[in-house]
């Protein structure tokens, strides 16, 4: 987890093909997310919004993996702590917020699901339910759908390490090994399946599991944001060019409570929270920036208040915004609810 | 008219519409080079390759889950469970993720994916090869759910299921297969899911079913008439949604009602239809409304007096139509 010298991160960032703005842009979204990710804790505990589901602690490997994608064209499968993601691929804050106030105009669900349910067609997001798992032998299907339709696309797919005991992680990536699909599928290993650390979970390491289905497996250090850049694009070559599939284990810490609803101290100590705090990407990710000659407080202050407006603004537009009608929730069953329907 | 069985009206379906539209593809195990263990989808693999005929892992979830994921992207998939009974694990994806695809994306995406599975006894399957699993998704809003009873709807239904936008299970009756043959058009044509059809009509009483037992119900028909018993039988083909109207029509006519099916009694389709007929029109009933099922027992055995114990037949679905004329 130690930093390298700058010289040698300057030298891998552009041998990654990423300039100066990449990067920055990159911060932008991690910061982005990160100041979401506070404000909505804050909504909650000041009664203005239900529930809320915390990514702090994994914005870092979740920007660099969207950075690494073609965002014009691939399809995202993220699970529900991928605020990070979601940003990155072109979700507004204000479409967050609809979400987090499940109003009508919410485009991931139109105010039906629990926050961190993503979903948008325009932006190749797939919806997603609350199962876990259920969404990889979905991101097979899409890139079952590549190969058939021979589109140069990959699917990409998030979860849990928790989540990885499924089944359908199992069934999809032995499904995506036989038939060497291109799809991506990343573990945000953030040590907890809400109380129940890692070591009861799994008994050896996610990425080895690759090897059992035939592709390609890494371990990568969910807090180094040029490293997750880099075996994503990997990734993505690889299934471009028809070589099955990637699991990439990325490692981090989930440094909030499971949810709002969650007493974590219950379970775990400040002191582990702190150690892992200290090791979070966030500031390692500025400070490489900083070092670069890139960043200063200054722009940091600028940047922060410039996310502070683009925040009250959505919070604001979503707090006035309509909520769904009552007997909308007769809606959208079936293509055509009025013939289907007899209820 | 030409003849055809019932499982050659099933793969003409398949067949024609992977013909029609080069998104359809049948994924399943065995589906591919062996054609299918009942030989449903015979010449797919070499008419359409192995893509489009695809042998999958043995694995009914990633089936389930992989022909979802598919059929969002804009395929239009055909998965196939092997038999209904080891469709179980695939259950979290079609309830929780086929079903509510549409609703929760509150109508952004959509899950055209047709998910066929053979049910019903009478092979000597015992247990595990004979179950007929209706009742576990019915009730189930998203779904549509069909359970064919003539080789022509078999065909019509499957087209209208591969074109239908919303997820659709395809429940084909597997003694049906071979046992049961009829008029299927040459030309191109659906039936439109949701749509009950009259067999037979008669004034004295009612009989409602899908699926095999109708063929029971037929042949008692026809032997009832000569006692001068008229019977009227309505297909339900579609079991979710269920035609209320035809429903209703069909027991207004007669006042008597006799609802039959091989799933279980408790808690299955005739359940809900009884409810219908008890909402809708109890006052014109001219005897209490009976059901015939299968008993409430886990499934059928593989010996052979205890599978004819549980299944229906000719006579024992006579006798109570008989009783029902009777009342």
């Amino acid at each position: 987890m130690s930093l390298l010298s700058s010289t040698g991160q300057q030298e891998k960032h552009q041998r990654l093909g990423l300039n100066d703005e990449t990067l920055v842009a990159m911060y932008t979204q991690m910061l982005t997310a990160r100041m979401y990710d506070e404000r909505m804790m804050l909504m909650q505990r000041a009664g203005k919004i239900n529930f809320h589901v915390s990514g702090i602690g994994q914005e870092v490997a979740q920007v660099a993996a969207a950075f690494a994608l073609d965002r014009n064209n691939d399809y995202f499968l993220p699970y529900y702590r991928d605020y990070g993601f979601v940003l990155s691929v072109g979700m507004t804050l204000r479409e967050l917020f609809l979400s987090a106030f499940a109003k009508a105009e919410d485009p991931n669900s139109g105010g039906r699901q629990m926050p961190g349910h993503f979903g948008s067609k325009r932006l190749r997001i797939v919806t997603g339910s609350s199962p876990v798992t259920t969404q990889v032998p979905h991101a097979v299907g899409f890139a079952l759908a590549a190969k058939m339709k021979q589109k140069s696309f990959v699917s990409f797919v998030t979860f849990g390490e928790g989540s990885s005991n499924q089944g359908d992680f199992h069934e999809g990536c032995n499904f995506a090994g036989v038939h060497k699909l291109p799809v991506i599928l990343m573990c945000e290993n953030n040590q907890y399946a809400i109380s129940v650390p890692v070591h009861k979970q799994v008994a050896g390491k996610i990425a080895d599991r690759a090897l059992g289905y035939g592709f390609h497996g890494e371990r990568v250090d969910g807090n180094d944001a040029l490293e997750v850049y880099r075996v994503i694009k990997e990734a993505r070559e690889r299934a471009i060019r028809g070589d099955g599939p990637t699991l990439i284990e990325a490692m981090m810490y989930r440094i909030s409570p499971h949810s709002t609803s969650d007493n974590d101290l219950a379970y775990r100590t400040k002191e582990e929270v702190d150690h892992y705090k200290a090791m979070d990407g966030l500031p390692r990710f500025k400070l490489y920036l900083q070092e670069l000659g890139l960043w200063n407080e200054e722009l940091e202050q600028q940047l922060r208040e410039e996310i502070k407006r683009q925040l009250d603004d959505a919070s604001s537009y979503a707090e006035k915004a309509p909520f769904p009608t009552p007997e909308s929730v007769l809606d959208h069953v079936y293509a055509d609810d009025r013939k289907e329907a007899n209820r | 008219m030409p003849t055809m069985n019932y499982i050659d009206a099933i793969t003409s379906a398949m067949r024609e519409e992977m013909e029609r539209d080069d998104n359809v593809f049948v994924l399943g195990e065995d589906v591919g080079v062996k054609g299918g263990v009942f030989t449903t989808t015979k010449g797919l693999y070499e008419q359409f390759g192995e893509l489009r005929a695809m042998d999958t892992p043995l694995s009914e979830s990633a089936i389930a889950g992989v022909a979802i994921g598919a059929a969002m992207y804009g395929m239009r998939p055909i998965a196939e469970m092997q038999y209904s009974d080891f469709m179980f694990p695939a259950t979290n994806q079609i309830i929780s993720e086929a079903a509510k695809i549409r609703y929760r994306s509150n109508n952004d995406w959509n899950c055209p994916v047709v998910i066929r599975a053979p049910i019903g006894g009478g092979v000597f399957g015992g247990l595990y090869h004979s179950q007929c699993p209706e009742s576990v998704f019915f009730g189930t809003p998203g779904l549509k759910i069909v359970a064919p009873y003539r080789p022509y709807d078999a065909k019509g239904l499957l087209k209208a299921a591969i074109r239908d936008e919303d997820p659709v299970l395809y429940f084909e009756n597997k003694k049906s297969y071979r046992l049961v043959s009829g008029e299927v058009p040459e030309d191109d044509y659906i039936v439109e899911i949701g749509k009950a059809n009259v067999l037979r009509e008669g004034d004295d009483i009612t009989v409602i079913g899908y699926s095999l037992p109708l063929r029971f119900v037929e042949q008692a028909a026809e032997e009832l008439a000569e006692e001068g018993i008229s019977t009227h039988i309505l297909d339900l083909r579609t079991i979710q949604p269920l035609d209320k109207p035809a429903i209703i029509e069909a027991v207004r006519r007669t006042g008597k009602v006799l609802i039959v099916h091989e799933d279980n009694k408790t808690g299955g389709v005739g359940a809900e239809v009884a409810a219908i007929i008890a909402e809708e029109l109890l006052f014109e009933l001219d005897a209490p409304i009976m059901r015939l099922c299968g008993p409430d027992v886990p499934a059928m055995p593989i010996n052979p007096p205890g599978e004819k114990f549980f299944l229906l037949n000719t006579e024992k679905v006579k006798a109570a139509m008989k009783q029902l004329a009777e009342f």
